[in-house]
């Protein structure tokens, strides 16, 4: 292990998730070239880029679905590149991930979607009515209530979001994963998911991870912002620092999209 | 020169690209199987998903089952009689089907039946749950999807299948005595005695072991194919097309090779 490889094993009390020259193709296609990243403990992190930019590839790679061709990913210090699926899956409790469409599995209902993690796991500490009563309780948190039997298919899709974040949370995970969660939703759906994420981050204390590229959103609760652009990490900070100066992408995306004003773009500065 | 060249390569791949396929779906296929068997010895044992599928594979192909071998045993039975009379050699129409039920249509025809109502479901539903991320889901949720979905489909199919043989079986029979002896008025003492002489445990013991083969061959060509599944609701409907007739082209061919194995061993 190189040195740096070294102090990036240490357990650091800032970032609880570092990546270091995280690579991954699918055939002939690089889709990510070397990554480096850093993901702030118990702030909202968010991973903004375009569509293809890599961003699900990223995140299927920190949450360990799929391995990576080279790099690595240290989450608390261990770097969980070389685990196989028996030892993530003693990791995998400390995350939690709220997917795109929820994936709730259709077979069962809400209450048994959000009872389905503590049943799997906590089943020797809790009782299966108390299990129950975990999830009610979840559920209610997040204005659930009177859904409970409920089937996915009967819901609208930001409950259906909704559904999946109490899943998500109900293990107590310390990082949450967000893929895509403001897509497809009105702009005041958009706006509750938003506060949501801000709350469950207050709430918990979770390090959340949000790949988005909903810019509103992003320098709404941003206190992290990452930009992947072609397969890479261009820009990195809080909202503030990524936009005093921000790259030529980065520019385009935020003035696009409207939803900051930009400073003009100091061209003739030298970078 | 050239042009004819690559004419040629273009030739040679096209030619090569089917075999290519089939060892590549035959490799994942084997991997799966190693993964699984793997993952069934880890705890947790999940009996109640195993019992859910054997109801869902077993109890839930039970009524076609019925329906299939009455009338198979009943149009093997007329067929025999009509072709045994020209020998005068009637009684033995017992004898014939049930042989012949026990030791081949009944495993074949059972596995294809399940195959595409219970191995096409299968692809069907795992594919929808990896296409809406419900397979990623359990993984990030800590609970193996190998496990948790594959490993109950290969073991209730494996068990169930040989179960539903013994009722093809019987109903098979029951189906041929209905239309020789009742319909077509060959003697029933000498039906009965006739199938009871020449049919041995063995014969049935050979349909029940190509059973248990058949079984554990179309729900991993179904979990398979539908737990790498892609591109949609039309990768869904691929995945159970292929898995429709990938798992009858296999039964059919494993038929011949374990046909040929059991007689050698004196069955």
């Amino acid at each position: 292990m190189t040195v740096a490889g070294d102090a990036l094993a240490q357990r650091s009390e800032r970032f609880q998730i570092r990546v270091r020259g995280l690579e991954r193709s699918f055939g002939s296609q690089q889709v990510l070239g070397g990554v480096d990243l850093d993901l702030e403990r118990g702030r909202i992190n968010l991973v903004i880029g375009g569509s293809g930019a890599g961003k699900s590839v990223l995140l299927k790679l920190l949450i360990g679905l799929i391995k990576p061709d080279a790099g690595q990913i240290y989450v608390d210090g261990e770097d969980i590149v070389p685990l196989d699926d028996f030892a993530l899956n003693r990791l995998r409790p400390k995350f939690g991930m709220v997917f795109q469409y929820a994936a709730l599995f259709d077979s069962m209902t809400v209450e048994e979607n959000v009872m389905f993690p503590l049943l799997e796991h906590r089943r020797r500490q809790l009782s299966r009515a108390q299990i129950r009563e975990v999830a009610r309780a979840k559920l209610e948190a997040l204005g659930l209530v009177g859904i409970e039997r409920k089937f996915p298919a009967e819901l609208s899709g930001g409950m259906r979001k909704r559904v999946g974040l109490a899943r998500a949370i109900v293990m107590e995970p310390e990082i949450l994963f967000y893929d895509e969660p403001t897509t497809g939703l009105d702009p005041v759906a958009t706006k509750n998911v938003d506060e949501m994420i801000q709350e469950i981050a207050e709430k918990l204390k979770v390090t959340s991870v949000v790949i988005s590229h909903d810019m509103a959103s992003t320098f709404r609760i941003g206190h992290r912002v990452s930009m992947l652009y072609k397969g890479q990490i261009i820009a990195s900070g809080s909202p503030h620092e990524v936009l005093a100066d921000p790259p030529a992408p980065l520019r385009e995306f935020v003035e696009t999209s409207g939803a900051v004003t930009l400073p003009p773009a100091r061209e003739l500065v030298q970078r | 020169m050239a042009p004819v060249f690559a004419l040629l390569t273009r030739a040679v791949n096209r030619l090569w690209d089917a075999p290519r396929r089939f060892l590549q779906v035959f490799g994942e296929m084997l991997l799966l199987l190693f993964n699984a068997a793997l993952w069934a010895l880890r705890p947790p044992y999940r009996l109640s998903l195993v019992l859910q599928q054997m109801d869902f594979i077993g109890v839930g192909s039970l009524s076609i089952i019925v329906l299939v071998s009455v009338f198979t045993g009943g149009v093997f039975g007329l067929q025999s009689v009509e072709a045994f009379r020209l020998f005068q050699a009637d009684g033995y129409v017992g004898t014939a089907v049930a042989l012949t039920l026990a030791r081949e249509i009944g495993p074949v025809i059972t596995a294809l039946m399940v195959a595409g109502r219970a191995g096409s479901a299968m692809a069907t539903e795992l594919g929808s749950m990896r296409i809406s991320e419900q397979i990623d889901a359990l993984s990030t949720l800590a609970v193996n999807p190998v496990q948790y979905l594959v490993v109950p489909r290969l073991i209730a199919s494996t068990l169930v299948l040989p179960a539903l043989t013994m009722v093809y079986d019987v109903c098979g029979m029951f189906g041929a005595y209905l239309f020789a002896v009742v319909v077509k008025g060959v003697d029933r003492g000498i039906f009965m005695h006739n199938v009871r002489w020449y049919t041995d445990f063995d014969d049935v013991g050979m349909g029940l072991i190509k059973a248990l083969v058949f079984g554990l061959t179309l729900a991993l060509v179904g979990c398979h194919q539908g737990y790498n599944a892609s591109g949609g609701a039309r990768g869904v409907g691929l995945a159970t097309m292929r898995t429709v007739v990938i798992s009858s082209v296999s039964i059919l061919v494993i038929d011949f090779v374990l046909t040929d194995i059991l007689i050698t061993l004196g069955f």
